[in-house]
């Protein structure tokens, strides 16, 4: 009988990629909360990274927001308005609880240059590119 | 995975033979509504919206709040990389109950949050109603 070698490698890379997965969507809530706030990333090769995201209702000391060279974590609480006495929700259509999002950057960027401002509720993080990193023009040199 | 992507913002529908005479895309603002004993609150989610850009208007029995944004292009030069959210106008309309006191709506923006105040007329208000032992 000819019988196929038990592949230990191929199942626990799958076992690990499994536990992966489920590590991180375990700490969010899964649905549409999973992903607030809603995140944009542009970006310029020469000049590095924004990322901007719908904030509306989160006051800018409630936020916390870090950077390593090459991931962006935005931490922070929305929380729900504080109801008078006797009064009840119609309608709740707003995620109002904490919420965490990482942003996988397509550059290294410089930590120390990293600046983030709120307007009228939209948060924008300016991300330069580190300079050793910026992309060079090589110049060809002729000869004869 | 791309279902989860435009969950956020929601098209506003367009009206049948009724066009906008603004280009950008139109949205539905998430809204929390809530009613205590003198007032009903509606709380818009309207970030990119500064207070000048507001529109309230009340006609008959709906009230109509719409949100102007100025910025739909992204940055100079760049490159979108991820896109999770568009930007663009917001709309919505809500039919008022009777007992809102139409003369005294006040509204406020804070952060991108809108917040409208619909006072009840005062024969709408609870009123409690004490029980005399007998």
């Amino acid at each position: 009988m000819f019988r196929q070698p038990y592949n230990w490698r191929e199942i626990d890379r799958l076992r690990r990629d499994m536990d992966r997965l489920f590590e991180t969507s375990a700490r969010r809530p899964l649905g549409r909360a999973a992903r607030f706030p809603a995140v944009n990333v542009w970006a310029d090769e020469k000049e590095g990274v924004i990322v901007s995201a719908e904030l509306p209702g989160v006051s800018p000391e409630i936020l916390d927001i870090s950077v390593t060279a090459d991931t962006l974590t935005i931490n922070g609480t929305r929380s729900p308005e504080d109801l008078p006495e006797e009064a009840q929700y119609h309608r709740r259509e707003r995620y109002c609880a904490d919420f965490s999002r990482s942003v996988q950057l397509p550059y290294t960027v410089d930590t120390n240059q990293v600046e983030a401002s709120v307007e009228n509720g939209v948060l924008t993080i300016t991300l330069p590119r580190a300079e050793a990193e910026k992309p060079r023009q090589i110049e060809v040199k002729t000869s004869g | 995975m791309t279902d989860e992507l435009q969950t956020q913002k929601q098209e506003a529908e367009i009206m049948e033979g009724v066009e906008r005479t603004r280009a950008s895309r139109v949205y539905l603002p998430q809204v929390d509504i809530y009613s205590a004993s003198d007032d009903i609150v509606i709380l818009a989610d309207m970030p990119g919206v500064a207070e000048k850009d507001i529109d309230i208007t009340l006609e008959k029995d709906v009230l109509t709040i719409n949100g102007y944004v100025s910025t739909a292009d992204g940055p100079e030069g760049y490159e979108l990389v991820h896109g999770e959210y568009g930007i663009g106008d917001y709309q919505r309309s809500f039919t008022l109950p009777d007992e809102v006191d139409r003369d005294n709506i006040e509204a406020s923006l804070s952060n991108g949050v809108l917040r409208v105040t619909l006072p009840k007329a005062p024969e709408a208000q609870t009123r409690k109603i004490t029980v005399k032992a007998v």
